[in-house]
């Protein structure tokens, strides 16, 4: 490796793009500048996006959806009003993803596109329903992160193209904003097990709605429709829970590795969903 | 490559490397030891610096990404001439959050940023603060008793405080 490249804009940005097609690009370094240590990656040039402001900061857009710049720092997500007050599942991700001075440098496109089973932004992303905004010089698509994440490490994007932000249409027809991360310490701590869920739960107990995705339970985020189903249209009890937490348990596809054995994280991924019980009573069970 | 940034106030110039990570161009090229490497993979805080006043782990940062910048390393809290520390500083001796020190250059510039952010935090908010740096030898009670005395000089860092909201 010899060049680093610190584009100040997105003009910048395609022209140092054209001229190292080749390049590793990469916006807060946390996960990058880790794999070429590690000797994973051996790029020969870098290009940093830390400098590009026009991919920063959080907006509302005329229909209520939100847009996040893919080169929004994660604490920058944490203090603002629009995220907390709009997007809980994803701000409670955040509080728990690595640690302050990682929470300032790393991105959320980052950790998008570094795709990892364990991104903590991913099972609130996937929940949510959020698209990703891929741009080139010439040209945007939009896709839904669902669709971008084919595999671990593996994304859709394109060479010449950037992530250059999030759309997330705010839940407002759901009561329960949940997640909840099982790791083997509360800082700075791999994940073992997440869950995101959202729930629309009617005014008898009704559950209405529901939306589930765990992380590090699988190659990419986990979803179970099958589990969803069994809770649509049931009472939001611990019994109900537990025929769908069955369901997940039997149908998850975690790996052992030094955080944890796949039985544990079997189990744990099915657990995860009795927590739901509580939301009424217990608002750190997602309020 | 020349890089020109503001370390601990003085304007500097350097011919480094634009790969060069920050953490060897402090301490190796600079002569800084003060600002210390313990993984190197974004997992300890040794090496935390703050960087426009705000921590970063300098293990996880090229020399390139300083251009233009201003960055404050441990040497900085307390400029050699007279003597004084910074009252983080005053507060980790007074209160013996010290023991090896290796990770005590993180810990108070980690402080820092967690007080410029939160002047008064109680210990839950301070303990979340300081949670990107470890320590292996004082089991961190003493640290999180110094910042809180840090945050309110006077004030007993033992003593419980009145739980605040959730955030």
């Amino acid at each position: 490796m010899n060049q680093v490249l610190l584009p100040g804009s997105l003009a910048e940005l395609w022209q140092a793009l054209d001229i190292h097609p080749e390049a590793s690009v990469y916006a807060g370094g946390t996960d990058l500048l880790v794999q070429i240590r590690n000797g994973l990656r051996h790029p020969t040039s870098l290009i940093c996006l830390d400098r590009l402001e026009e991919l920063k900061g959080i907006s509302r857009q005329e229909n209520g959806t939100i847009r996040i710049g893919s080169c929004t720092a994660h604490t920058r997500i944490l203090v603002d009003p629009l995220a907390q007050k709009g997007l809980p599942v994803l701000v409670r991700a955040i509080e728990g993803l690595g640690s302050p001075p990682i929470r300032n440098m790393g991105t959320i496109g980052g950790n998008i596109c570094t795709a990892s089973p364990a991104a903590d932004t991913l099972p609130p992303l996937y929940v949510l329903d959020a698209e990703v905004e891929l741009r080139r010089e010439h040209g945007v698509r939009r896709l839904p992160v669902r669709d971008f994440i084919v595999g671990p490490g593996i994304t859709l994007l394109q060479k010449g193209e950037i992530l250059s932000a999030v759309w997330i249409r705010q839940p407002v027809e759901y009561h329960a904003h949940h997640f909840e991360k099982v790791g083997l310490r509360n800082a700075l701590a791999c994940s073992v097990a997440s869950l995101a869920a959202l729930l629309r739960v009617s005014d008898d107990g009704i559950i209405e709605k529901a939306t589930l995705a765990w992380g590090s339970v699988a190659p990419t985020v986990f979803t179970c429709p099958e589990a969803e189903q069994i809770l649509i249209g049931a009472p939001l009890s611990l019994e109900k829970l537990r025929q769908a937490a069955a369901i997940v348990r039997r149908d998850v596809s975690p790996i052992t590795d030094l955080r944890a054995t796949a039985e544990y994280r079997r189990v744990v991924s099915g657990n995860l969903l009795l927590r739901l019980a509580q939301w009424r009573t217990n608002p750190a069970a997602g309020a | 490559m020349k890089i020109r940034f503001s370390l601990n106030g003085s304007t500097t110039q350097v011919e480094v490397p634009a790969d060069r990570r920050v953490v060897d161009l402090i301490r190796e090229d600079l002569g800084l030891t003060g600002t210390k490497e313990g993984c190197g993979a974004g997992e300890c805080g040794a090496c935390t610096i703050l960087v426009d006043g705000e921590s970063r782990l300098s293990c996880l940062m090229l020399a390139a990404q300083l251009q233009g910048c201003s960055i404050t390393t441990i040497e900085g809290l307390a400029p050699p001439e007279d003597g004084s520390l910074h009252a983080v500083q005053e507060a980790f001796i007074e209160h013996g959050a010290v023991q090896c020190g290796f990770c005590t250059p993180g810990m108070v510039l980690a402080a820092i940023d967690l007080l410029k952010r939160n002047p008064d935090p109680d210990r839950e908010e301070i303990r979340r603060g300081l949670s990107g740096n470890l320590c292996r030898c004082t089991g961190y009670v003493k640290i999180v008793g110094a910042v809180a005395a840090a945050a309110a000089p006077g004030r007993n860092p033992e003593a419980p405080r009145e739980k605040k909201e959730s955030l």
